[in-house]
């Protein structure tokens, strides 16, 4: 395989995780724009534990997701006060604050950026994805998933019904926290190279993208919408100047003919569904 | 009725309930005995529902004490009160827009606080939920619908979605609001048999409803709320009869 | 030197009030956040320009901004909301982000990707009051924000279409129950909001002396800032607010290094989202869980 097709493959996979991470808070009915805030974490503790603390790889992975994970639980307490577009403005915030702080935190480059992490294979980061995917398509089938879809659906009858609202959202939180630490990890050790700049908006907007475009009531849905976006822009290279444009147009196009994802609950189980009401 | 020495399940002690310096519950105080089915009537705005807002800890009661199995509960949380043991329908069928109806029954399950059991696939570890969430099925005879987005479902199925959902999380207290609102008398008749067979279960029921008929025939005491007070309380036979009662219900058009 | 960075932050502070209100005009009426906003100021800063480079009067390359942001607002409208105004929140925010991608590629082909720089006779004229220098740019910055934001209010409190951008604002199902032609706002409203930030961009460029394509983002998301600690449902919250954050900001370059610069204003967005989600100014509380 040519490096070009790999570095690709590792694309994919790496914001396929990211898409992942969106995901899952996505399920409780809580929008994140800062999730890039949470790979940020996770990149920086895991190249500084390669490099500084010559920690192998994937315990360093682990305890970058960990770590996001922990600031994921953190920051889904005070995420409790807020809804809908107060919520997403809220993470946006959070994401442009974690960017920020590495901007002024020396001890890892600020603004020079950190270098020194050996590089990771496509099949590496792919080993992690397929992993996660797996866990997460495990755990789709248990009831926790379905009271993460309960809090989405009715937040208030969900509790009436028995379940903790409070202790699903901000555990919810910290899953995805940590699914984009990882996600953060295989990024650095791919790149070899990161600096603030890496983990901007653009970055969750990316994430939201590949789950919304896929579809965001199954798991495959962000690994489709990943694909589609690493490889589109790869295969519109032809339009040369105005592939962005062209780009643009094909995403307006897939959420207008296709606004629930082009993946959903009743397209993978080949069930037709009468609609609802 | 008869008289029994057995604890109440459920106690409330003068509620209060004010909303902006609306009164909606003004001193609530009654005793649900197990194994009943009891009714609350009254008209509109009585403050029936606040009444099981409070019970079921949605809104938290400004004075006075709920006691569920003696216990005080006025102050718990609502999930915790639900998997006390206490369930609820709505006035306004309120399912979850997402799911099937398999799914709502396995949901509303009280949930055995095992890692194992709550984050690995439910039909690989947790088979006594299957077989609550089949059993329950079959008891409100939703077998059909099983895989049917519950929202998608005839309103008076939905309705039977939204108990199953209740009974399905195995409950010592069902509150029922309104479980025959805008249904024919052939599915009130289902619907009270059902009722029927669950206080054979030892269920205790307590229920909203509007349909006299339906509630005199199938209560075995009631309770009549009128401006966040009871004003009255008895088997139905005595209800009917009360002065008060009537006088509450007849001068409704003088105050609507 | 305390009131040189005052007026300094109060010329940035007026820009980003322009973009925040033109955020806020689509977010408060419609619940939406419109991506494209930022593209919609840059095309409108490079309109300018180019108007500035053929020697047209100032006042022509605000205007011709203006112009540049509702026209392209209106086409957004058309293609990527109206569409999708029943569908949850995340989706229109993505068709708009499609219509910036759309933006930004025309405006590097169109203009190049390099910094395009204001010429230096513009920038030469100083008017010095006691202690304090402004650039010539900065009073017209200052002016031509003050201007604008009068001419949005006489729109929306004073005729028949902005009473009916209000009530929608105030409840949409009330409104459409009194029978306000909700299609016509919208339309008015995009209008509005695309039309403050094309001149919002010609703004910006003369404050910065340049524009580069990618101008959008950053500033973009310094104005939603402005707008959640207005309040994200309150118009005017952004008025009061605008200029503060521009303060805020410059004070902390001044005092505190340019580098903690973002992380204060976020901060203090996020402050406010958990203290006070109604907004600095707002009056009562609002339900946060509705919009």
């Amino acid at each position: 395989m040519s490096t070009y097709y790999a570095g690709l493959l590792a694309d994919v996979g790496i914001l396929f995780l990211g898409g992942l991470s969106v995901y899952i808070i996505l399920t409780t009915g809580q929008l994140s724009l800062g999730n890039a805030g949470f790979m940020a974490v996770g990149a920086y503790v895991a190249s500084y534990l390669t490099v500084t603390a010559a920690v192998p790889i994937s315990i360093a992975i682990l305890a970058a997701a960990m770590i996001s994970g922990a600031i994921g639980v953190l920051v889904g307490f005070p995420a409790l006060r807020l809804r809908g577009i107060y919520l997403a403005m809220a993470t946006l915030g959070f994401g442009e604050m974690v960017r920020s702080f590495f901007l002024i935190f020396e001890p890892m480059g600020g603004s020079v950026g950190f270098h020194g992490m050996r590089h990771i294979s496509a099949a590496y980061i792919w080993t992690w994805a397929v992993t996660v995917l797996m866990l997460v398509m495990l755990i789709e089938r248990s009831r926790i998933w379905l009271e993460m879809r309960a809090i989405d659906d009715d937040e208030v009858v969900a509790e009436l019904v028995g379940l903790n609202a409070t202790r699903i959202k901000v555990g919810a939180f910290g899953l995805s926290a940590a699914t984009a630490g990882v996600a953060g990890g295989l990024f650095a050790h791919h790149h070899v190279y990161i600096e603030p700049g890496n983990f901007g908006f653009e970055r969750s907007i990316d994430f939201v993208l590949a789950v919304i475009l896929g579809g965001s009531t199954v798991a495959a849905g962000p690994l489709l919408g990943a694909l589609l976006l690493v490889i589109l822009p790869e295969a519109l290279r032809f339009l040369a100047d105005w592939r962005l444009a062209a780009f643009g147009t094909l995403l307006i196009a897939v959420l207008l003919l296709r606004r629930q994802g082009l993946l959903d609950r009743a397209l993978l189980s080949g069930r037709l569904r009468a609609p609802i009401a | 009725m008869t008289p029994t020495a057995e604890a109440p399940l459920l106690r409330l002690d003068a509620v209060h309930k004010s909303f902006g310096g609306v009164r909606a519950l003004a001193g609530v105080a009654c005793a649900i005995r197990p194994g009943q089915i009891v009714g609350i009537i009254g008209p509109n705005g009585a403050g029936k529902t606040t009444l099981f807002n409070v019970i079921t800890g949605a809104y938290h009661a400004d004075s006075g004490d709920v006691h569920l199995d003696e216990h005080p509960i006025t102050f718990w949380k609502p999930h915790e009160i639900a998997r006390a043991g206490v369930a609820r329908t709505f006035q306004n069928i309120r399912l979850f827009a997402s799911m099937t109806v398999w799914e709502h029954l396995l949901v509303a399950q009280r949930h055995r606080e095992s890692w194992a059991r709550r984050f690995l696939p439910t039909r690989w570890v947790d088979p006594a939920a299957q077989s609550r969430a089949q059993e329950v099925l079959g008891f409100f005879g939703l077998e059909c619908a099983r895989e049917r987005p519950a929202r998608s479902l005839p309103y008076g199925m939905q309705r039977r979605v939204e108990m199953a959902r209740a009974l399905s999380s195995d409950p010592k207290l069902l509150l029922l609001d309104e479980p025959v609102a805008g249904m024919n008398a052939e599915e009130a008749e289902e619907v009270r048999s059902l009722l029927l067979r669950l206080r054979g279960t030892g269920i205790t029921i307590l229920l909203i409803e509007h349909d006299m008929t339906f509630v005199m025939n199938l209560c075995d005491y009631l309770y009549v709320l009128d401006f966040g007070a009871l004003i009255a309380q008895g088997t139905p036979s005595e209800i009917r009869s009360n002065p008060a009662v009537l006088n509450a219900y007849l001068g409704r058009e003088d105050r609507a | 030197m305390l009131l040189q960075q005052l007026v300094n932050g109060l010329t940035l502070g007026a820009v980003y009030t322009l973009i925040a209100l033109s955020f806020s005009l689509v977010m408060g009426i419609f619940g939406i956040l419109n991506l494209a906003i930022a593209e919609l100021f840059m095309i409108g800063g490079y309109l300018g320009f180019t108007a500035i480079g053929a020697h047209l009067p100032l006042p022509v390359a605000v205007l011709l901004g203006l112009c540049g942001g509702a026209v392209l607002a209106i086409v957004i409208e058309k293609i990527a909301y109206e569409p999708l105004r029943d569908a949850s929140l995340i989706t229109p925010m993505l068709s708009t982000l499609g219509c910036s991608l759309i933006l930004q590629n025309l405006a590097t082909n169109l203009w190049g990707s390099d910094p395009l720089q204001l010429p230096d006779e513009l920038l030469g004229a100083q008017l010095r009051l006691g202690p304090v220098t402004i650039g010539s740019m900065q009073v017209v910055v200052l002016a031509a924000s003050v201007l604008l934001v009068a001419v949005l209010g006489l729109v929306i409190q004073r005729t028949r279409m902005g009473r009916a951008v209000r009530a929608v604002a105030e409840n949409r199902d009330v409104a459409r129950l009194l029978g306000v032609s909700a299609s016509g706002v919208t339309l008015l409203v995009f209008i509005l909001s695309g039309a403050l930030a094309g001149a919002a961009g010609v703004l910006i460029g003369l404050h910065y002396a340049a524009i580069t394509p990618y101008v959008g983002v950053e500033t973009g998301l310094k104005a939603i800032a402005v707008m959640v600690v207005g309040g994200v449902t309150r118009i005017w919250g952004a008025l009061a607010v605008g200029p503060l954050i521009g303060m805020l900001e410059v004070l902390t370059v001044a005092y505190g290094g340019s580098q903690i610069r973002d992380l204060v204003v976020y901060g203090f967005m996020i402050l406010i989202l958990l203290v006070r989600p109604q907004g600095l100014l707002g009056g009562g509380k609002v339900d946060v869980g509705r919009v």
